[in-house]
């Protein structure tokens, strides 16, 4: 495995990389680190700066501590695994490609995330997030796992306001704070959790090297758009 | 809502190609050929006008009227009556219909050279009409031998100042698309693709292709982001400051959801905000991770819709690390815009770009950007004004999608152009030819060109460069003290 020092080579030094397995070490706030990667790993070791591995279309972006804002903006493809906590804005408009969180998001994760074809973007949020969760959500499915947080909320206020396609998935009984009125929340059915959400979290646990069965406890809440009341405008042409 | 008429006259040969064109069901065939109008669906789009081959169809204003004489007119009247029967927020396209907001342009007077200075003759003498879009570098750098260093930031380069505006596919058809990229390569200019993607039968144009990200990032990856000669970041957009863009599931269907990376039938909702952009930082953020995407490569553009204190977020984006700044002012065009905002938000493009251009000159950093100005540029004559006000670059829209018919019928937003231009249907989307319609645009855009040197020549100037921000060739008439400060101009005769 190859070694850069980030504060030593630069990110000119990580950029010219593609492919193959890398460390990078001392980070320390350096922002754009794997943006645009394709393929290849990226082995993060420090605090990386903002906007890592956003536009990120393949590959794999391993991070030991944790991520600051702007995480897997607009993703593409690929994995992006943080054993801490990530910023705010973290996989914004993410199409594709896995972002596993072990610990916390701050405010807007996964907003405006979509999916087409066979591009399904998944976030997957170990410990809690903050407000605005799912915004916008298009597609897509982000599950939040609370581990820590049992029996308090899990998410902020205004989750998935405005989401019109897509699921998040709570692990938890309890509504999310405010929810709007035109989501829908439900309880889970073991079909749902066995073929949609056990695959997903199992890859998530082997990530990280934590047991599985742990992060499936307790039943899940899905949060969906309510297709009944749409949030387009009743336009009148002129 | 009846507002014009369809007539016919004695020349009429029934030949019944009307019915056929008119793709809003204004015109049918009834028996034994005989014509059947209904008046209250004609838009006015002249595509009948345009067909017969008898000349014997035309439209007219419908001659009844409302009452006159209250401070409400038959549009107030009509629209309140449209939204009591539906309850509907009113929608509409094109460009703002704002009567009595001035347009600037047409009260601005062009200097010529007359015995001293000599105006220049554009036919014998060269005549530089290249521009180039980016940041300058900040000074001169040397090597320790001496030689000087290339440290010109990445630019775009164009043969002509008149760039095509953004229009994305979904708002606008391929056939569109193919249009304008192969205008825009065979002029040496650029053509944007609005935030819907990149059809990948296009991806050949990627050298005058500009492509766009907006917050929806509708058929954003890096590939498209590398398939381009420069990427602007849509902040805003003269016809609905603001407001976003919302493409309903009916106009996501085949190489539209493609290209867009949406599902058949979904929505496409892109919001006015940007949730990843709450400050010039975060900006400056978002250009650099795109220009991080793209290897440093392509200068990146922040397009924003000219609004009050413009001059202040103008100067704003020029220390974000945005190469150049788009400027779409209040009578910029749009696919579907809620009327209200169409019509009562925004400025002028003329005042934003006479005010953005003064402050960065003020702050010193005009070099640091290059400002392309769009909304309403209506001919060579706008386009020189929006340059002598302070503009690098004007780009058209309206004015490009009337080279392929349009007739600015202002009914883009029901999806039935009868043109083939904003619609989807392939039924009336085959009625452009993109090579016809890609000669035609070019025919338009060197015309302009010719008129640009024209005028220049006149007012003894011979390149875009020293037209720019050239003020002394502007006086203004009909204009109060404060539209002149503004504009930073003197009176006619002055």
């Amino acid at each position: 495995m190859k070694e850069i020092d980030i504060r030593k080579d630069g990110l000119e030094a990580v950029r010219k990389q593609s492919g193959g397995d890398v460390a990078v070490t001392g980070c320390l706030g350096e922002r754009y680190i794997g943006c645009g990667m394709k393929d290849g790993i990226l082995r993060i070791k420090g605090t990386p700066g903002n906007a890592l591995a956003s536009y990120l279309d393949g590959g794999t972006v391993l991070v030991d501590g944790n991520v600051q804002d702007a995480a897997a903006d607009t993703m593409n493809d690929g994995l992006l695994a943080v054993r801490g906590s990530a910023g705010d804005a973290l996989a914004y408009g993410m199409r594709g490609g896995r972002v596993y969180v072990l610990g916390d998001a701050g405010y807007r994760a996964g907003v405006h995330m979509k999916a087409y074809g066979d591009r399904k973007g998944i976030l997957v949020i170990g410990g809690r997030s903050g407000s605005f969760l799912g915004e916008y959500l298009a597609g897509g499915t982000i599950i939040v796992l609370g581990l820590g947080y049992e029996g308090r909320d899990i998410t902020g206020y205004f989750c998935g306001n405005g989401m019109y396609a897509g699921t998040i998935y709570l692990r938890t009984g309890k509504a999310p704070l405010n929810l709007s009125d035109k989501l829908i929340r439900r309880a889970v059915g073991e079909d749902e959790e066995e073929q949609v959400i056990r695959p997903i979290v199992e890859d998530f646990a082997s990530v990280f090297s934590i047991p599985a069965a742990s992060c499936l406890e307790g039943g899940f809440i899905a949060i969906e758009a309510d297709s009944s009341k749409s949030y387009s405008q009743l336009y009148a042409a002129v | 809502m009846r507002r014009f008429r369809i007539r016919k006259d004695e020349g009429c040969i029934s030949c019944l190609r009307c019915a056929r064109e008119c793709s809003f069901g204004a015109i049918e065939a009834g028996e034994d050929r005989t014509l059947v109008f209904h008046h209250e669906k004609c838009t006015d789009c002249q595509r009948c006008v345009s067909c017969c081959p008898a000349g014997a169809i035309f439209i007219t204003e419908d001659g009844n009227r409302f009452r006159h004489g209250s401070v409400f007119t038959d549009d107030d009247i009509r629209e309140i009556l449209l939204q009591a029967e539906t309850g509907g927020v009113l929608l509409s396209s094109m460009g703002a219909s704002g009567k009595d907001i001035p347009i600037y342009f047409d009260r601005l007077l062009l200097n010529a050279s007359q015995v001293t200075n000599p105006s220049i003759d554009p036919l014998r003498e060269p005549m530089e009409t290249a521009v180039f879009l980016g940041r300058r570098p900040e000074g001169i750098q040397r090597d320790s031998e001496g030689r000087i260093v290339d440290n010109l930031p990445p630019h775009l380069e164009l043969r002509t100042p008149i760039m095509f505006s953004a229009m994305s596919y979904g708002a606008i058809s391929l056939n569109v698309h193919k249009a304008l990229a192969a205008a825009a390569e065979e002029l040496g200019t650029y053509w944007n693709t609005g935030e819907g993607g990149l059809h990948e039968s296009l991806y050949p144009f990627k050298g005058s292709t500009i492509v766009q990200v907006a917050s929806g990032r509708f058929g954003v990856h890096e590939t498209y982001l590398n398939t381009a000669a420069a990427i602007e970041i849509k902040i805003g957009q003269g016809a609905k400051p603001g407001i976003g863009g919302h493409l309903t599931g009916k106009k996501i269907i085949g190489d539209v959801s493609k290209t867009r990376m949406v599902p058949e039938g979904l929505d496409a909702i892109s919001p006015a905000p940007h949730h990843d952009i709450y400050s010039i930082e975060d900006l400056a953020q978002l250009v650099m991770s795109i220009k991080e995407a793209t290897h440093h490569e392509k200068p990146v553009i922040v397009k924003v819709a000219a609004v009050h204190n413009i001059a202040p977020i103008a100067s704003g984006i020029a220390r974000s690390g945005a190469d150049i700044i788009s400027i779409d002012g209040y009578r910029g065009g749009t696919g579907a815009a809620p009327k209200r905002i169409r019509d009562n938000v925004g400025i002028p493009i003329e005042l934003a770009i006479a005010s953005v251009d003064q402050r960065l000159r003020e702050e010193r950093i005009r070099d640091r950007v290059s400002v392309i100005a769009s909304g309403g540029i209506r001919n060579s004559a706008d386009a020189v004004k929006a340059i002598a006000l302070g503009a690098d670059a004007v780009s058209i829209g309206t004015a490009a999608l009337c080279a392929l018919g349009c007739h600015v019928c202002a009914s883009c937003h029901t999806g039935r152009c009868a043109w083939g231009l904003a619609t989807q249907d392939p039924q009336l989307t085959g009625r452009l030819d993109p090579e016809k319609g890609a000669a035609r645009l070019i025919n338009l855009v060197n015309a302009w060109t010719r008129e640009i040197k024209e005028i220049m020549g006149g007012m003894g100037i011979n390149s875009i460069e020293a037209l720019r921000g050239n003020r002394m060739a502007l006086r203004g008439a009909g204009l109060n003290e404060k539209e002149l400060e503004i504009l930073g101009i003197g009176y006619a005769g002055e």
